[in-house]
């Protein structure tokens, strides 16, 4: 990094009071101290009012009868009730596939996309900046372009019967049972490209000495990936795993907006119940039993991650 | 060289070359990808060009027969979103305007400050009031949600006494200010971990001088950080940009009717259960809707690309 250094106004050296001294050090903890209240207050404290609201009986109105662990007994119940399936249990199904979905095709296309990326091709310049650009669009309008183009009527399903192939079908987008499918395939389309930068990254974070040595002992190019790449970039498949599987818990907006505001919750994640039961079913203490839930998978995700990642920084 | 700098740096060439099918191979395969990660926003556009009727009876990959722009023009100023009085989408994007511009700037500005602070004039326990801002990235807004409604609820309630007192509510409870709230609080977390990563890498010495001379807190940040922070300041406001023009969940939770940001509006345009549905309106609604963040990463994808990663892999 080359580093300007703008001329400074010569202060004439004075010797310093013990009094400008000690507000000098209060300056900067005076300056962090409104975001990180900020923080404590509406992150921090927020969550605990959560987590208080789930061991209440609020329902419309926030209440302060509490009644113990009864929403997460409730909760755990329905996680078992399949038939006819409850909207949690439905929820729970849901982000399995979904998550499921999300995280190996993210990591296997984003791989695939990085690996042929970085074979000396030309147009490089043109082709990664495609790979990227769904990242730059809200889920709600990939929603509303994988709706259409997914669509039977008008979509996908017409394209294809107007082209000869007439007894092709595909209406999963309006097909309850099919609709979480289509919610996966926008999401892959979204995020893979974000997967592709970071194994780019990787990749090319490789030491070039080793493939050399590599190539020189005969190794295919297969092998190569598959016995030194792969392994070195161990890493970033962790990184993918938690970016991913944090998004996928946390995806709402396209739900709502591939399925068209979810009907008959047949798209059901825990975003759109914790939403749904708060706000619509006024069952508020419910819904912020699913949020707890939600908060503490996340942490259980994100928090050793995060603290390995501060911790190596500063070895 | 960053993470982000090894993804838009030109490959290294460490591959002897590939046989020409390999070659192929590999150019169909990334001209497929390519395709296939253009086609949904292809037909999106075509189809927003397109009177309803060859929408919904031709083929949604065939060029416009008849091109028009009618379809444009209805979304912008005269298309019905769900119940409201306000046509188009044009007054939401204004909204959107005006959440987007202060929660950009608040947001980057007290990012930088925190970064300074957490880098420059550490304190016994910098690294967890670091921590536990960074982890605030990664929280799902379900878990803060409902104590949210409760506090914006109080503050309109503030508002609506002011008005009785004074004629004015200061901005309490004016959906606007709120969503500058939430997206402020929720954002520092990320601007914060961008400047602070950064000014990490900043040379200690020259702030350990400027003090020598006798330059203050703010004297040694506004004459020798900022000027030296352009890179990181472009991929802050880009990636804060982006993040809060394509909210959806704030947006559609704490802003009713007119005063939605685009999002919202756009997927009550599109999910609305009254009369036909303008397939072509919706496309090019949808495209407005994309237009800004689109035309951020077209101009400036390095520095998106730097965001991206900066907000996965730490460093």
């Amino acid at each position: 990094m080359s580093v300007t250094i703008a001329p400074i106004a010569v202060a004439e050296r004075r010797p310093r009071t013990t009094l400008r001294e000690r507000i000098q050090e209060f300056v900067p903890k005076l300056v962090l101290a409104p975001s990180f209240l900020l923080v404590l207050i509406f992150v921090y404290g927020f969550n605990l009012w959560t987590v208080f609201l789930s061991f209440t009986n609020s329902r419309a109105f926030t209440s302060f009868t509490l009644v113990g662990l009864a929403n997460y007994e409730k909760l755990w119940t329905w996680t078992f009730e399949s038939d006819p399936p409850s909207s949690w249990y439905t929820a729970i199904v849901n982000i399995g596939i979904f998550g499921g979905l999300y995280i190996v095709f993210c990591l296997a296309l984003g791989l695939t996309l990085a690996i042929l990326l970085d074979q000396k091709i030309r147009g490089e310049g043109i082709l990664r900046p495609i790979y990227l650009y769904p990242l730059a669009l809200s889920f709600i309008v990939t929603g509303t372009a994988w709706k259409l183009f997914l669509d039977p009527g008008i979509g996908l399903e017409k394209a294809v019967h107007d082209f000869g192939w007439t007894s092709f079908k595909f209406d999963w987008v309006v097909n309850p049972r099919m609709m979480i499918y289509c919610v996966a395939i926008a999401g892959i389309w979204q995020t893979s490209g974000f997967v592709m930068a970071m194994f780019l990254a990787g990749l090319r974070g490789v030491d070039g000495e080793i493939l050399k040595a590599a190539q020189i002992d005969g190794a295919s190019s297969y092998a190569t990936y598959r016995r030194i790449v792969i392994p070195i970039m161990r890493p970033v498949f962790l990184s993918a795993i938690i970016v991913l599987a944090h998004m996928a818990i946390k995806s709402y907006d396209l739900v709502l907006s591939v399925t068209g505001k979810n009907p008959g919750g047949a798209a059901e994640l825990p975003s759109t119940f914790m939403y749904s039961y708060t706000f619509t079913r006024n069952q508020m203490a419910v819904g912020s039993t699913s949020a707890v839930i939600m908060l503490m998978t996340i942490a259980a995700i994100m928090v050793p991650y995060l603290y390995s990642e501060l911790r190596e920084k500063h070895r | 060289m960053s993470a982000a700098d090894l993804v838009t740096a030109p490959p290294r060439r460490f591959h002897s070359g590939h046989s020409v099918i390999t070659r192929v191979v590999i150019y169909g395969m990334l001209l497929f990808f390519a395709i296939i990660y253009l086609v949904p926003l292809l037909v999106m556009v075509m189809a927003s060009l397109k009177p309803l009727s060859e929408v919904t009876g031709g083929n949604m990959f065939a060029l416009p027969k008849s091109p028009t722009f009618a379809p444009w023009i209805r979304a912008w100023g005269e298309a019905a979103i769900g119940v409201s009085d306000t046509a188009g989408i044009s007054g939401y994007f204004m909204n959107s305007i005006k959440m987007v511009v202060p929660a950009v700037v608040i947001s980057t500005l007290l990012g930088a400050l925190n970064g300074y602070v957490l880098t420059k004039w550490r304190f016994a326990g910098h690294k967890l009031v670091f921590g536990m801002m960074l982890f605030a990235c990664f929280i799902p807004f379900q878990s803060v949600i409902i104590p949210m409604a409760v506090i914006l609820g109080l503050l309109g309630q503030i508002g609506n006494q002011l008005t009785d007192i004074t004629g004015f509510a200061f901005g309490f409870g004016n959906p606007t200010v709120n969503l500058v709230l939430c997206h402020v609080v929720y954002g520092l977390g990320f601007t914060t971990l961008f400047f602070r990563n950064y000014y990490e890498a900043f040379p200690t010495e020259l702030v350990k001088a400027a003090m020598i001379d006798g330059a203050g807190f703010f004297q040694i940040f506004r004459r020798i950080l900022l000027p030296n922070s352009t890179p990181i300041i472009i991929v802050t406001v880009i990636y804060q940009f982006t993040n809060i023009w394509n909210d959806f969940l704030f947006g559609s939770t704490f802003a009713a009717g007119d005063q939605s940001p685009i999002t919202v509006a756009l997927n009550n345009l599109v999910n609305t259960s009254t009369g036909v549905v303008e397939y072509n309106v919706n496309m090019a609604a949808a495209i407005i809707a994309a237009a800004p963040t689109l035309f951020v990463y077209v101009v400036a994808g390095r520095y998106f690309v730097r965001g991206l990663m900066a907000g996965a892999v730490k460093g």
